[in-house]
Formats: C-alpha cells, sequence, structure tokens
C-alpha cells in the first residue's frame, strides 16, 4: 500500500468517531497493540529528544524498503507512534521523503503537532524522515 | 474583609472561560498564578496614563512613574518586613536574583569552600551553584531527603563546617510542596558563619514570611507567583551584604559617576538595578501584594489547606494512585498512578479542561530519588474550589479508565 492509501484509510477510521474521548481511545488500543521491540533495541541513541514520555524509534532497511520499530513508556505518546509507524514503516525512503503529514490534522490530532507541544509527534516524523534521508543518501553513493 | 471565595473568583477574569470545551480548572498555580483585574487594571492605568522612565527625568510624568515604583518597593518592603526599603532590588524574577548572589559571590569564594543545597532544589537553584563551583573551585554538598520528600536535618548539621559559606534551600519544594524548615537551617548556618539564601518562589503565595525575624541573609521571589506580572520579582539583601557584594551588571542608574578613568558606583539599591527596570511590572506587583494583603494570609492558608486535605483524601481513593511528598506541606500533590504515565494522565485531563502539570517539574534530582519520569503535579490557590478538586478526581478517575 502507498503512504497515501494508508492516510486515506486512517482518515476513514478516525472519521467514525464522534468525539475526541472516542479518538483516543482508539488511539490508547492502536499503542497497545503496537508490536512490541527488543529491550536491547531501547537504547539512549534510539531517544527521540523533546518528548516528556520516552520514545525509542529503530529502522532497519529490508529489500529496499524502510522497517520502522519503536516504543515509548506512556502510552499515548504510543498510539501516535502505531499510526507513524503504520503510515511510514515499510516504505522505500524517497516516498517517506515525499509524503506529507496533513492527514494528522484530519485524523483529529493537530492539537499534537505544535512544535512545542512535549509528546515530540513532530520530532518522530523529522526523525523518520532523517532515517529516510540516510538510507537515500546511502544508496546513492 | 471574609473570605467569600465567589466573590474572589469574580476578581479573575481568566477564571470564567472554557478550555476544550469544559470550565477551565486550573490548578497548575505552582508554576504561575492567575492574575486579579486589579493588576491588570494596574498595568493598563500604567501604560494609560503615567509612563515614563524612571528616577532620570525631571518632568512630572517621570516623577510620578517613580514614585510609583518606589512606592511599591515600600509596599514589598512591609510585606516582607525588610528593615530598609533599598535592601529591596527588583529583579527579573527568582532566577535572576539567584544568579545575581551567586555573580556576587564568585569574588568572595576561594577553592575547597563548600556550598551546601539541598536536593528538592529547582533546576534554576543548581545550575548557578555549579557554575560558581566551576569558576571559584568550590565544592558543592548537598542535603539529602527522606521518602517523605523531607531534608534530613541530621545529615545537614554534619555537612556544615567552617568551610561552609552559603547555605541555598527552597522554603518550600516546587515538586513536593515540602515546607522545609527554614528557621533550623538559617540558625544552624549562621553558627557556623556561613550566609543563607531562602528561595521563596513557590512559598511567597502561601506564607508571609518575616525577613527581619528570619534573619536571613538573602531572599528571592517572583511576582508571578503572587498574582503579579511575570518579568519582575526581588531579591532581598541584609545591607552589609549588599555593601559586600559586587555590582552584577553594569549599565545606568547603578553608576554615581562615570568618566573613563574610573567610575563610581551607586548606592543600594540601585548598585544592582542597571538599566531601565520592568517598571510597570513593580508598580503592579506592588498592588498584588495589596490584594493578597486585603484577602489575608491567614485565611488563604485556611482555605488552601482545606482544598489539600479534601484533595488528598479524595485522589487517595483512586486504587493505585501514590502521592508523592507528605511531609508537612502546601497545598501541592505530586502523584502518579501505578503503570501509567503522568504524561498520559495530564493529557487526559487536559482535554477535560483541567490545568494540570506532568513531567519532572524542573527537579530531577527528586524524580531520581523516587526512580520515575515524573509526577502529575495539582497545586491549589486560594481562588480554586471544592468543587473543582472534585473536578479533577473525576477526570483523574476517567484517564485511568481510559489509559488502563
Amino acid at each position: 500500500m502507498t503512504i497515501e492509501a494508508i492516510q486515506e484509510e486512517l482518515i476513514d477510521e478516525f472519521s467514525m468517531f464522534d468525539d475526541w474521548m472516542q479518538r483516543y481511545e482508539y488511539m490508547i488500543d492502536l499503542g497497545k497493540s503496537l508490536p512490541l521491540i527488543d529491550e536491547e533495541l531501547k537504547t539512549d541513541d534510539k531517544l527521540i529528544k523533546g518528548c516528556q514520555s520516552k520514545v525509542w524509534l529503530n529502522s532497519e532497511m529490508k529489500n529496499d524498503k524502510i522497517i520502522f520499530t519503536a516504543d515509548s513508556d506512556a502510552i499515548i505518546t504510543k498510539g501516535i507512534i502505531a499510526v507513524l509507524v503504520r503510515v511510514f514503516s515499510n516504505q522505500e525512503p524517497q516516498a517517506i521523503l515525499d509524503a506529507d503529514t496533513d492527514f494528522i490534522d484530519e485524523i483529529g490530532l493537530k492539537e499534537h503537532l505544535s512544535p512545542t507541544r512535549a509528546n515530540g509527534l513532530v520530532s518522530m516524523i523529522k526523525q523518520m524522515k532523517m532515517y529516510a534521508l540516510a538510507y537515500q543518501t546511502q544508496a546513492n553513493s | 474583609m471574609s473570605f467569600d471565595i465567589q466573590i474572589i473568583r469574580k476578581d479573575f477574569p481568566i477564571l470564567s472561560r472554557k478550555v476544550n470545551g469544559y470550565p477551565l480548572v486550573y490548578l497548575d498555580n505552582a508554576a504561575t498564578s492567575q492574575k486579579p483585574q486589579q493588576v491588570i487594571d494596574a498595568i493598563v492605568d500604567y501604560y494609560s496614563n503615567y509612563n515614563a522612565n524612571i528616577h532620570r527625568g525631571v518632568h512630572s510624568l517621570s516623577q510620578e512613574a517613580t514614585d510609583a515604583y518606589e512606592a511599591a518597593r515600600h509596599k514589598i518592603q512591609n510585606h516582607f518586613n525588610a528593615k530598609e526599603a533599598f535592601e529591596i532590588i527588583f529583579t527579573a524574577g527568582t532566577t535572576h536574583g539567584i544568579n545575581l548572589v551567586a555573580n556576587g559571590f564568585a569574588s568572595l569564594l576561594n577553592k575547597g569552600d563548600e556550598i551546601i543545597v539541598s536536593v528538592l532544589e529547582h533546576h534554576s537553584n543548581i545550575v548557578p551553584w555549579q557554575m560558581l563551583c566551576e569558576k571559584t573551585g568550590a565544592v558543592l554538598r548537598v542535603i539529602p531527603m527522606n521518602e517523605e520528600g523531607e531534608l534530613l536535618m541530621d545529615k545537614y548539621a554534619k555537612l556544615l563546617s567552617d568551610k561552609t559559606k552559603l547555605v541555598f534551600v527552597n522554603h518550600i519544594s516546587n515538586a513536593l510542596g515540602t515546607i522545609n524548615p527554614i528557621e533550623e537551617i538559617i540558625e544552624k548556618a549562621h553558627s557556623v558563619g556561613a550566609a543563607v539564601l531562602i528561595d521563596g518562589a513557590q512559598s511567597c503565595s502561601h506564607i508571609k514570611p518575616n525577613l527581619q525575624e528570619l534573619n536571613v541573609d538573602f531572599y528571592v521571589a517572583s511576582a508571578h507567583k503572587m498574582c503579579g506580572p511575570t518579568g519582575v520579582g526581588i531579591l532581598y539583601m541584609k545591607e552589609e551584604w549588599g555593601n559586600k557584594l559586587p555590582p552584577y551588571q553594569g549599565g545606568g542608574e547603578m553608576i554615581a559617576e562615570v568618566s573613563f578613568e574610573k567610575t563610581t558606583y551607586a548606592g543600594l539599591p540601585h548598585k544592582f538595578e542597571a538599566g531601565t527596570p520592568n517598571i510597570c511590572g513593580g508598580i503592579a506587583f506592588g498592588v498584588a501584594i495589596d490584594y493578597l494583603n486585603a484577602i489575608g494570609f491567614e485565611a488563604i492558608e485556611t482555605h488552601e489547606n482545606e482544598l489539600l486535605t479534601y484533595a488528598t483524601k479524595k485522589l487517595l481513593e483512586i486504587e493505585g494512585l501514590k502521592i508523592y511528598g507528605t511531609g508537612q506541606k502546601t497545598s501541592v500533590i505530586s502523584f502518579n498512578i501505578e503503570g501509567l504515565h503522568p504524561y498520559d494522565i495530564g493529557t487526559i485531563v487536559d482535554k477535560l479542561g483541567i490545568a494540570v502539570r506532568t513531567g519532572h517539574h524542573c527537579a530531577q534530582p527528586i524524580m531520581d530519588f523516587y526512580k520515575i519520569p515524573g509526577t502529575v503535579r495539582a497545586s491549589f490557590a486560594f481562588y480554586n474550589t471544592l468543587e473543582e478538586v472534585d473536578a479533577l478526581v473525576e477526570a483523574v478517575k476517567k484517564a485511568k479508565t481510559m489509559l488502563s
């Protein structure tokens, strides 16, 4: 599936909810269903700065696609990560670099987009794009 | 004036607004207090009617502004019971005051001298001393605490020696609300000839200190914690220290005479007040102090204790909820719920219109002590109500249900 198609899917899913509470409950469920990552991968160099909760993001290249795995010690943050992993994982670096993130507004999580918000959603997206850029540069050299 | 919470709440326009569709329940008072209309009016009045630079103009407007600013200094002097008005130095806030003292001591300390701070300090009360130690070769010592969040006074006594030059302790911990026994801390420090700075940032809105009786050398506080504006605060400095410490910043106002060969400094308090100060802020600070005194600190304390007792009881009814800091304290409740991250709880209660603080509260050593990433902190002011405590408890329960 393309990044755009996944984003459309998420917008559809979130449009079923009438209020913020249902949206958050769904996001919490997504967080709980996020595959666990190896404790060994939760090292300080994989921590994303700018979050009040801890967020670890790991990436690896498989068949020209980047696989993201991540975890957090806070469940709402984990839900946000789950959304991002679903959108950006298993995609080619260029597609990740080209993707826009307007869908976050459309699924009702706009409030998390402010750069000063302590959950670090913006930092997470930035870090994912940085990995994509690094792999892209590596592949081209 | 009798204490009527509904009349008091009407003084604070912000308290009638909504947040995320719910009535605002503001329980982040330890971070900053809300402002009554009287203070807001004073700010508007200053800029509308008598804005001018102070202490230097011969014109009438400048004189009016200077008189109002100096009148505010006297109000503050009376409130804190300083001996002289010139012992009250206007600063940009508590952090500024601490840095001013730390900077002054740089020229008085020698290698091997010791500075004592407590483990309960805010980051702003740790970093300036570390910087001072790096600069001078002095050594930083830390008073530890127990599980209840109280300082271990026997350990403190052992840290003191003739090497101790300075002791810096907050009156009340911002993260836990613990009230520290500053009388004893001051007395013991003085017995070895050390000076004491008390950080009143968290206590000034709850407790009216008597600086002369305390016999403290330095005391700092911020206006914004006391219903005044941000960007202004005070440093109280005993006259003898004011004469001993060198100026902090160079600039206008702090000089007596200037030539390229030699400059002589102005006397207290101007020696430490370089540049155009926050004139409006100082005046509005005076108005905030009048406002608090009109309500009365005894009435404030009684009401806040009632809120604290009620909230503690109600919150502890929630299974798995743990309160950090259970000693003698003010109206601050720092808590976690077993298995839940404080950030998650804070996010959900915010969606319900309740403002609390989450995180390490700029006091990581305390969080390290309890081995937790942070806490949820609800801090109450005299304008909060028992109904607001109920709203907090309901919101926390809802968050727990959603997050578990």
